[in-house]
């Protein structure tokens, strides 16, 4: 006969009293506990004994601090890039994600985040990870001696200026092997165009930090920001107060356009992107990438317009420096001057993007070769002459 | 041990390491990659020793410009591996034979030097620099007062080899439509828009352009 009474309980097995799982935490808890008072230990020991730790602790408490904000600015920045774009061609831009699009990079990092890697099959694995992974890490360390505010730089080297171009110069590589690494038409053709592109502006690059490594007698960037503060037209003219004139963009205000014009084909942004021209080389270097590896290639080249926006600022627009050196302007820190500077030169970079047309290639080295190279070496000569002949050399 | 030995053995282990893979790495583009990592590893061994604007100079030089166009190069290359590793076997014995010299040479050089005996107590007391004596001025004051024919030397070799690459290289391509930016420039109203009027039925010859003047009659 079947039973036929529902759910009846299955007869549950009588439980003994099992030691070993109840020694087993006991086991973990005092392993854990051993664990976590040797950590203590080792950090007391670390904080009290070492002479290196605690340096170390700071200097990577800085350098967090540092990237956090840099990156959470860089999101917004990257929202005002589209909506200047926008208003400029008469569209809202992105304006659904949070109030006003406020929230777009943030909602475009998770899409990117989550999406799936796609790896070409005829792809040199290895390099095409790297590639990216390369841009991002060189185009953050380059930040590693910006001074944002008097004293604020992490590392204050002597070499500043050199250890920036330095690093700028090496982000060639992660475009160039990406392009390589794509194995593909179109992301090698993009490759080659941007080493021959950013090892041409470069030579201006550097001869316009010469004029101003000049005028300053020092390669440290704090020391440059320095310069522009006191002495200079301002004083010449008998108003001190008046810290703008002072700022290196009125004396060497060629510079700071030739600068500013090769500062766009250094970091590929229009109108010299060629390198991801889309209506010739679909996307150019990036046309293989998608998921994080990609959102590490943007990530890195907003970083890189972040560091020559804020190289601009530091050479040319006095770094930290209030504009009028008069109570209401001295009362706002420094970081603050140096953020709404870096705002303004971002905002000419992004407005030139939205109005002058993609230059040709020929075009490109044309200007790069045949203008910027002639008159920032005549440049040199002549700012090294005039501060030779007037004395006005520090 | 401190930080400084740390890295020291970081950079040089990563440097020699570096080194055999650009002479052991199969793909020539590899073999570059490698070369520049051993450039830039010779760069952090400088900047121990203390010369920064040295280590600066050789990544923006060499790792910035010359390694990048020397990938360029390499990149565009098409080489056959199968082909170069049938001549590796070819070769073996002749340039086995040149590193036994090469190592004969180091071992020879390196085994007979001899150190005065005060040359030990001497680098600690020439290592006594000035505080504020940065690299670059220290350097500018020596180039361009003591080897100043030196150095212009230097410079005027490397003219000599930049021209003789241009002129190597550069040929004339006959039928080539270049941009003269100037020329487009220098175009005013006047010179790029003629104002013609053609008689009915016949077509605008040389001969037949007609300026008006300013009383709308041809001239």
């Amino acid at each position: 006969m079947v039973d036929i009474t529902p759910n009846s309980p299955p007869e549950r097995p009588v439980r003994k009293t099992s030691w070993f799982p109840l020694t087993m935490m006991a086991i973990a808890l005092v392993v854990a506990l051993g664990a976590a008072y040797g950590a203590l230990w080792g950090v007391h020991y670390l904080w009290t004994q070492t002479s290196w730790f605690v340096p170390t602790l700071i200097i990577v408490i800085k350098s967090l601090v540092l990237l956090v904000a840099l990156l959470v600015i860089i999101a917004f920045f990257l929202l005002a890039d589209r909506k200047i774009w926008a208003a400029v061609q008469l569209r809202r831009g992105p304006n659904v994600v949070g109030p006003f699009g406020l929230l777009q990079s943030f909602a475009d990092l998770l899409k990117f985040v989550l999406k799936e890697p796609v790896i070409p099959s005829g792809a040199d694995k290895i390099l095409f990870l790297l590639a990216p992974l390369l841009t991002c890490v060189l185009a953050l360390s380059a930040w590693a001696v910006m001074p944002v505010a008097e004293g604020w730089a992490i590392a204050d080297i002597n070499v500043g200026i050199l250890y920036v171009f330095a690093i700028s110069s090496l982000g060639v590589y992660g475009v160039i092997i990406g392009g390589w690494a794509s194995n593909s038409k179109y992301p090698f053709l993009g490759a080659l165009r941007s080493a021959a592109q950013m090892v041409s502006y470069e030579v201006s690059i550097g001869f316009v930090i010469i004029t101003v490594l000049m005028v300053v007698g020092s390669l440290n960037l704090t020391d440059i920001v320095n310069a522009q503060d006191k002495g200079g037209i301002a004083a010449a003219l008998g108003m001190p107060w008046f810290t703008m004139l002072n700022w290196f963009f009125i004396p060497l205000f060629p510079m700071f356009v030739i600068f500013f014009i090769s500062a766009l084909a250094e970091t590929n942004r229009p109108p010299f992107d060629l390198p991801e021209a889309e209506s010739e080389l679909v996307a150019g270097f990036m046309s293989e990438y998608s998921s994080t590896p990609y959102l590490l290639f943007m990530l890195g080249e907003y970083v890189a317009i972040m560091t020559m926006c804020a190289l601009t600022t530091i050479l040319f627009l006095g770094g930290w420096t209030p504009p009028l050196s008069i109570a209401p302007f001295t009362w706002v820190p420094g970081v603050v001057w140096f953020i709404a500077k870096v705002s303004f030169v971002f905002f000419m970079f992004a407005m030139v993007k939205a109005m002058v047309p993609r230059y040709r290639y020929d075009q490109l080295m044309r200007l790069g070769w045949k203008v910027f190279l002639p008159l920032s070496l005549a440049a040199v000569v002549i700012v090294a002459g005039v501060l030779q002949l007037t004395g006005w050399y520090r | 041990m401190n930080v400084a030995t740390l890295f020291f053995y970081l950079f040089s282990g990563m440097l020699v390491g570096s080194a055999m893979m650009v002479v052991s790495a199969r793909n020539p583009v590899h073999a570059v990659l490698f070369l520049i990592l051993a450039f830039v590893n010779a760069a952090g061994l400088m900047l121990l020793m203390g010369a920064e604007f040295l280590a600066m100079l050789l990544v923006i030089v060499y790792v910035g410009a010359v390694a990048v166009l020397f990938l360029f190069v390499v990149m565009m290359l098409d080489v056959d591996f199968a082909e170069l590793r049938q001549g590796f076997l070819q070769y073996l014995p002749i340039g086995a034979v040149i590193a036994a010299i090469f190592f004969v040479e180091i071992a020879l050089v390196v085994g007979t030097w001899q150190l005065a005996p005060e040359a030990l107590s001497m680098h600690k007391a020439a290592a006594k620099m000035p505080v504020d004596a940065m690299n670059a001025r220290a350097l500018g004051r020596v180039l361009y007062t003591e080897y100043v024919y030196f150095f212009q030397a230097a410079g005027l070799i490397l003219l000599v080899a930049m021209i003789g690459a241009i002129v190597l290289t550069l040929r004339e391509r006959p039928g080539v439509r270049r941009q003269d930016v100037m020329a487009q420039n220098a175009r005013t109203k006047a010179s790029a828009i003629t104002m013609v009027s053609v008689a009915q039925g016949q077509g605008v010859t040389n001969e037949g352009v007609k300026r008006k003047d300013a009383s709308g009659q041809g001239v």
